[in-house]
């Protein structure tokens, strides 16, 4: 029996490990028992039972008003902005060939920060619908200065990640900037932009967030889906993928702004939340092994789940305080990065 | 190694050179400010007090102002000088290193959670978290084969950073204190402190500042490398460790009266470097004179970029810093 599954279509054919179903099929059960958990936890608890019966249109009004009005928006976005931003890491590795980068360590996500950042201080007055463009912009933009300061004679991992930190540190400092010299800041707009710098979903609605982050996520996961078949080719190394027919320069180029803007879209909404596009592809390449049709997925939902986790810690554990969920994914993950680098010492 | 300066003549007139150009930063940053003191007002407060409006400002704002900078400066430096030195990675500084940011968490901590108000207690914690971070960004950068290369320290140093500065922003955001006055502190600001937050950390910076001119010549042999210095009778080891406790109270204090500043440490040791060359001997006392005059210069700069609103001096020095950082980086893999 073969221990691959293989799916034709007219122009693509797709094929799976076996493995990789059974645990893309796990990790769908763990973030189905994760929204339950997440949705029954909270200041006034629900039962699963009861959870289960709201979800379905069939609860009573109370838990509705909690469940659905409350705690499912913020269980959604968590979803959507953990899954991008682990996708969004995943594709960056690949581009990079560096597997200790994310976007927040090379201060893409830095760029979106200031974008925001200067959206919700200056545009107050546009609909936030617009919020996400200005933090895309604002990714995009780091990115360009990134890859424009690292650039002689190509490109290489090293000199990306150094001037990545580098402009990370001035990206955040000119963020404070645009905060604390805004021509009107009452301590209130400064903290709500601080508690966005360090990530935070808190009192996330389905009007405002969830249908502004909607068709970004619809638009560009299957996109990376779907195109992420390249890195495959492109880990083989330049000369070997060129000479096997792919044009590799355009392809990194295509890639890199998925990445960026998945990253920018997700910064958007969740704010910057450290680590996640660093942890999730490697616990999914230690899952499913290296190839880009199963870490794409396979990330998405490690990145759900771990935001979801560091939510439900970050609004639980320190009843009546609701800390931003960024920093316990930065409490999990930064060990997690120490011990990346533990492993990637010799390399 | 050309340098600028190759004689010790023209080194003696240049250290000269800046010492009185931090005189001059100095009496600006007195000078400036919402509102101007004449250079006359600021000797009288000195000889003959009356207590008046200017008199009060001088002694308690904007004296203590400029001394911070000045010490926060010249310490930054020095300790990233060291630190370049030791570890010989140009990028090397306490502020990539999570020295800075695990200073930071320290302070934030124990006045958030465990009352600490006094100022030496802000001191030794200070000292305490730069050491910790110091010694585990250190072992990180040099786990593996190839011993400490900047790529593994400085993701080790980003690491910390952003884990230190998550946790301190989550106890910030829940700590509840006035939260304004610790943000300026948190992003590096020399305003709004008074007289005794300087006597408090200045005599173990200045203690660090002076061992630091002693050890100049065993670090002119450690960075010959660490077989020739050891094959001229030197113990690396105790050199290296009393320049990583003098970098520890010299980034701690910095930490404890400026806040967590940035790119100093990067951008001057290179500019000495370029200066006058790699003796530590001279090369050490300009980088405290040339760190003292960029943290002041930057101080009364940014009183001016957004006035009359004050950008904090951490600010100024990142956004300067940056150009630079990309020109090292550039550099480095040549």
């Amino acid at each position: 029996m073969s221990k691959l599954w293989t799916l034709r279509g007219p122009r693509h054919s797709f094929q799976f490990h076996r493995r990789t179903v059974s645990v893309i099929l796990l990790l769908i059960a763990a973030n189905l028992i994760g929204v339950i958990v997440c949705a029954a936890l909270g200041s006034t608890t629900v039962s699963p039972g009861a959870v289960l019966r709201t979800l379905l249109g069939m609860g009573d009004p109370a838990d509705n008003m909690i469940i659905m009005s409350l705690r499912m928006p913020r269980i959604v976005i968590a979803m959507m902005v953990g899954s991008m931003l682990a996708v969004s890491g995943a594709l960056l590795q690949g581009i990079v060939r560096n597997p200790l980068t994310s976007p927040d360590v090379i201060g893409i996500t830095g760029g979106a920060s200031l974008g925001t950042v200067i959206f919700i201080i200056f545009c107050s007055d546009i609909s936030i619908r617009f919020m996400p463009v200005s933090s895309i912009a604002g990714a995009f933009g780091a990115a360009f200065l990134i890859y424009l300061f690292a650039y002689r004679r190509g490109i290489t991992p090293l000199r990306l990640v150094l001037i990545g930190i580098g402009m990370a540190t001035a990206l955040t400092a000119i963020t404070y900037m645009a905060i604390l010299t805004a021509p009107f800041t009452p301590s209130a707009v400064a903290v709500k932009a601080f508690t966005f710098m360090t990530g935070s979903i808190y009192g996330s609605s389905w009007k405002r967030d969830v249908l502004t982050l909607l068709p970004w996520l619809i638009v560009l996961m299957p996109v990376a889906f779907f195109y992420a078949r390249h890195l495959n080719v492109q880990e083989l190394g330049d000369e070997v993928a060129t000479g096997v027919g792919s044009s590799v320069h355009t392809k990194r180029t295509i890639l890199l702004l998925i990445s960026v803007a998945l990253a920018g879209a997700a910064v958007a909404i969740g704010g910057a939340i450290n680590f996640i596009g660093l942890m999730a592809p490697h616990i999914a390449r230690k899952l499913v092994g290296p190839a880009y049709g199963g870490v794409i997925p396979v990330s998405a939902l490690i990145g759900s789940l771990v935001l979801l986790l560091s939510d439900l810690i970050a609004r639980t554990a320190f009843v009546p305080l609701d800390i931003p969920a960024g920093v316990f994914t930065a409490a999990v993950g930064a060990p997690f990065f120490i011990y990346l680098l533990y492993r990637h010492r010799n390399s | 190694m050309n340098s600028l300066l190759s004689t010790s003549f023209s080194r003696l007139i240049g250290l000269i050179v800046s010492l009185i150009l931090l005189v001059v930063c100095m009496a600006c940053s007195i000078i400036f400010g919402t509102a101007d003191i004449s250079l006359h007002t600021i000797m009288e407060s000195y000889t003959a007090y009356n207590g008046s409006q200017e008199h009060l400002i001088i002694q308690t704002a904007r004296m203590p102002r400029a001394l911070i900078a000045a010490m926060a400066g010249a310490s930054l430096a020095v300790a990233g000088s060291l630190m370049q030195g030791i570890t010989r990675n140009p990028l090397a500084s306490p502020s990539l290193f999570g020295v800075n940011a695990g200073a930071a968490f320290f302070i934030v901590v124990s006045s958030a959670y465990f009352g600490a108000s006094s100022l030496g207690t802000f001191a030794t914690l200070a000292f305490a978290g730069a050491a910790c971070t110091a010694a585990i960004v250190y072992a990180l950068g040099s786990i593996g084969s190839d011993g400490l290369t900047p790529i593994k320290v400085t993701l080790a140093g980003a690491a910390m950073t952003a884990f230190f500065s998550s946790l301190s922003m989550g106890v910030l955001l829940t700590g509840g204190q006035t939260f304004d006055q610790v943000l300026y502190w948190f992003v590096g600001s020399v305003a709004g402190r008074d007289m005794s937050i300087f006597t408090t950390a200045a005599p173990y910076m200045g203690v660090a500042l002076l061992g630091a001119l002693v050890l100049s010549r065993h670090m002119n042999l450690l960075v010959l490398g660490e077989d020739v210095a050891t094959g001229l009778g030197q113990s690396t080891v105790y050199v290296k460790l009393a320049a990583a406790v003098i970098i520890v109270l010299l980034a701690g204090g910095s930490v404890s009266i400026a806040g967590p500043i940035a790119f100093v440490g990067i951008i001057i040791p290179h500019i000495t470097r370029f200066l006058i060359g790699n003796d530590y001997r001279w090369s050490l006392p300009y980088c405290a004179l040339l760190g003292g005059i960029l943290l002041l210069a930057a101080d009364i700069g940014s009183r001016f970029i957004a006035f009359p609103k004050e950008v904090p001096v951490g600010i100024m020095t990142a956004i300067l810093g940056v150009p630079f950082f990309v020109y090292i980086a550039r550099r480095g893999d040549r």
